[in-house]
């Protein structure tokens, strides 16, 4: 930052940006995917154990959840459109539908990740350890990757304040709104990591 | 032709910024000050870690136990290779001559993302401090290896999370580094550098950092599950909870196998500066080097599982990742090739940097050849994890990308710091460094075919010859090093002025003074023609480079 401050506040360069965020969310996806090929090789060898462990998933929260994301995506997107014809309040209110979602979703994550506990299902519990292998890794998968999941989408969610607080502040606005586009393009991360999620745990029985 | 008015010319080192003092480096997003961060953080933990092999050397001059009992030389040998895989070898030559000399090659002012630049390197910082400390900390030195093979890195009482969690965290300062120089070789070439007309160092980081980019991420979420086994119990790798330890190695090999690459293809890059500077002579076969980095980047993500080759997979899967493995020597061998027919009519002028680059190809060549020994599924069953294997890596990881990185620091020094060094001490270290290393490891392959397991602490009397010269050896290299070292910390103190262009070499960071004003250019120069053009093509080439 030493003298560097004036020269890179000049330099901005928007394409760039986007690209290297776009490298980013490759990275991510590639993370996930270590996990997806974690739980090919198991659905492959206990499917039987991999399809009785699925049916206790409850379909009903997994789906509003996936309501609730993709709706949440949606409204990520038009806050940027709303940003680019520089209408500030509107993005301002959608991005705060956005975070409302996002809260929804978590607290519909919370309620579902106690009632499992509650039923003595988690890591390293007596019940768990009574089932059979296969049930025992979809379940250690199940926590694994919804957690994983959840910790991005707290990620985004304070990525989506600080935007926010920018909007406000009009440090992003119709000019420049990288930060916007790039906390957007996240957020849709989520909702796709999210889409495969879904039908890998809950659906596919 | 000047790129830069001279007497207007303040060098980044004496640039005052915001910040005065220490915090005008800790603070600065300055990529030449961060590169140089970077080198001396790398020179700390390297002699950390080189102690640590000297000590495990010690133990081995003698069959029982000498200086340490097992647990101790377990976590020796563990954190040698943590700290040098992780913290040096891995993001070294990208981290110190990536950060300084890329922008400056391809004619930026700076990397893409400056801040975030720095930020990769406190997060370096940061797990390569967490490396060092679980050796002291927590529940004594963790003892698993490098590799954390389960399930024992599951089961082990040491102290094994802070190990992982250094990794994680060099891991991501690893990815942040690489999607830097993406976006910074795509967006920010100067006005006329074509694909084709960028030097060749900076396309090797090109490969490298996709490597970075595409494989780092495995490794993360691998660690991460096996943070997860020993926290949470979840027992992905546990055959006793239905996991599968065999499944660990792949997820860790996918990553860590075309981390090999990630640490030799900037070392090529390297010697690919070097050798067309000191033969005055255009680089060989130009397209021919920049595409089989490309090619080495690609095939070198589908050979991991030859580190696996006794692990109970499959024997269709096992000669196919040999005849692959033997399908990645190609396009090293090109390379060679086109850099030994560089020298060949040159007029060669053998400095130390080029000194070094020549042993970095035989040293390397040793490497290659006994790894495809080692990519043989036959005689890789009778040296499987035997100091054959680690004489072999010790060739390619020291020999190749160690050489390299003394090649680079003696072609760069007087750039990077604006002094010359003592060329004649610089000469001797060099014959001290080249001899010790082939006493260090050489013997290793011997007994190693004869049998002698890694990582053993004791070891039969009839081994004893060969671990006595590999120690001699050992004490030999760290005289080297320190005497390459004072070399280089003298001259950068009082060393004589280093003018612009010591080397006659013709790629930009020569056309600038020695060493860079802060923004490297005032002017950024528009490229007219190829790399490398030399002597009688040399005043052609200044005047079409136009300021």
């Amino acid at each position: 930052m030493s003298g560097q401050n004036h020269s890179s506040a000049e330099h901005y360069d928007h394409d760039a940006g986007k690209f290297g965020m776009w490298i980013f969310l490759l990275t991510e996806l590639f993370l996930f995917g270590g996990l997806f090929l974690v739980y090919a090789v198991f659905r492959a060898k206990y499917s039987h154990d991999f399809h009785e462990a699925a049916l206790e998933l409850n379909t009903f929260i997994g789906t509003l959840n996936t309501v609730f994301l993709l709706t949440s995506s949606m409204t990520a997107a038009m806050a940027l459109t709303a940003i680019q014809n520089s209408n500030r309040k509107l993005a301002v209110n959608l991005i705060i539908i956005t975070l409302l979602f996002a809260t929804l979703f978590m607290i519909n994550k919370y309620f579902e990740w106690t009632h499992k506990f509650d039923f003595k299902i988690y890591p390293g519990s007596e019940v768990l350890k009574n089932l059979p292998r296969g049930e025992l890794l979809f379940f250690g998968l199940y926590y694994m990757m919804t957690g994983l999941h959840a910790l991005h989408v707290l990620v985004g969610m304070v990525l989506l304040s600080v935007t926010l607080f920018k909007i406000r502040k009009g440090t992003v606005n119709s000019e420049r709104y990288l930060l916007l586009e790039n906390s957007a393009l996240y957020w849709h991360l989520v909702d796709l990591i999210w889409i495969f999620l879904f039908p890998l745990l809950y659906l596919i029985t | 032709m000047t790129l830069n008015n001279d007497s207007t010319h303040i060098s980044y080192l004496e640039h005052q910024g915001k910040y005065k003092g220490l915090l005008s480096w800790l603070l600065s997003t300055d990529h030449k000050k961060i590169g140089l961060l970077y080198l001396y953080s790398i020179i700390v933990f390297f002699f950390v870690a080189a102690i640590l092999g000297l000590l495990m050397r010690i133990e081995l001059i003698a069959p029982g136990q000498t200086i340490m009992g097992p647990q101790a030389y377990n976590g020796m040998f563990t954190i040698h290779g943590v700290i040098m895989i992780f913290v040096i070898v891995i993001p070294g030559l990208a981290a110190v001559f990536g950060n300084f000399f890329l922008p400056i090659l391809i004619g930026a002012k700076d990397v893409a993302f400056p801040r975030l630049n720095l930020f990769s390197y406190y997060l370096f910082l940061v797990g390569a401090i967490l490396g060092v400390v679980s050796q002291f900390a927590g529940s004594g030195p963790p003892d698993t290896g490098w590799t954390f093979y389960v399930p024992y890195s599951a089961e082990s009482s040491t102290n094994v999370i802070f190990a992982l969690t250094a990794a994680f965290i060099l891991g991501f300062s690893s990815i942040l580094t690489g999607l830097n120089f993406i976006v910074t070789i795509h967006r920010m070439r100067a006005p006329g550098m074509t694909w084709f007309r960028m030097p060749l160092f900076p396309w090797s980081l090109y490969a490298t950092a996709w490597i970075q980019v595409l494989a780092t991420p495995i490794v993360g979420i691998t660690l991460l599950m096996v943070i997860a086994e020993r926290v949470l119990n979840i027992g992905f790798f546990d055959p006793a909870l239905g996991g599968d330890p065999v499944l660990f190695q792949h997820l860790f090999w996918i990553y860590s196998h075309p981390a090999v690459y990630i640490m030799i293809l900037p070392a090529m890059g390297i010697v690919t500066e070097i050798f067309p500077t000191f033969s005055q002579k255009p680089v060989f076969g130009y397209g021919a080097i920049a595409m089989s980095s490309l090619a080495i980047a690609f095939v070198g993500y589908f050979v991991w599982g030859h580190h696996m080759f006794t692990a109970g997979i499959s024997y269709s899967s096992r000669w196919f990742f040999s005849f692959l493995t033997f399908i990645v020597a190609v396009p090293s061998a090109i390379k060679v090739f086109n850099w030994i027919s560089t020298m060949y009519g040159g007029s060669i002028d053998l400095k130390p940097p080029l000194l070094y680059a020549i042993s970095f190809i035989f040293l390397f060549m040793i490497g290659g050849f006994t790894g495809l020994t080692l990519g043989s599924l036959a005689t890789n069953v009778h040296v499987h994890d035997t100091a054959f294997v680690v004489a072999h890596f010790h060739y390619i990881i020291f020999g190749g990308m160690g050489f390299a990185f003394f090649a680079g620091i003696h072609y760069w020094f007087p750039k990077m710091f604006g002094k010359m060094y003592n060329n004649r001490i610089a000469n001797i270290a060099w014959a001290i460094n080249f001899f010790g290393f082939n006493v260090l490891y050489f013997p290793q392959f011997i007994i190693g075919l004869q049998g002698m397991p890694r990582r053993y602490f004791d070891y039969l009397p009839q081994f004893q010859t060969g671990e006595v010269i590999s120690t001699i050896g050992g004490f030999i290299l760290i005289a080297g090093l320190v005497l390459m070292t004072y070399n280089l910390i003298i001259s950068a103190r009082r060393g004589e002025k280093a003018p612009s262009n010591p080397w006659n070499g013709v790629t930009l960071e020569w056309l600038i003074p020695s060493p860079p004003s802060l923004e490297n250019f005032d002017v950024i120069p528009e490229i007219k023609t190829k790399p490398y053009l030399f002597a009688r093509n040399q005043e052609k080439s200044e005047n079409e480079i136009q300021s």
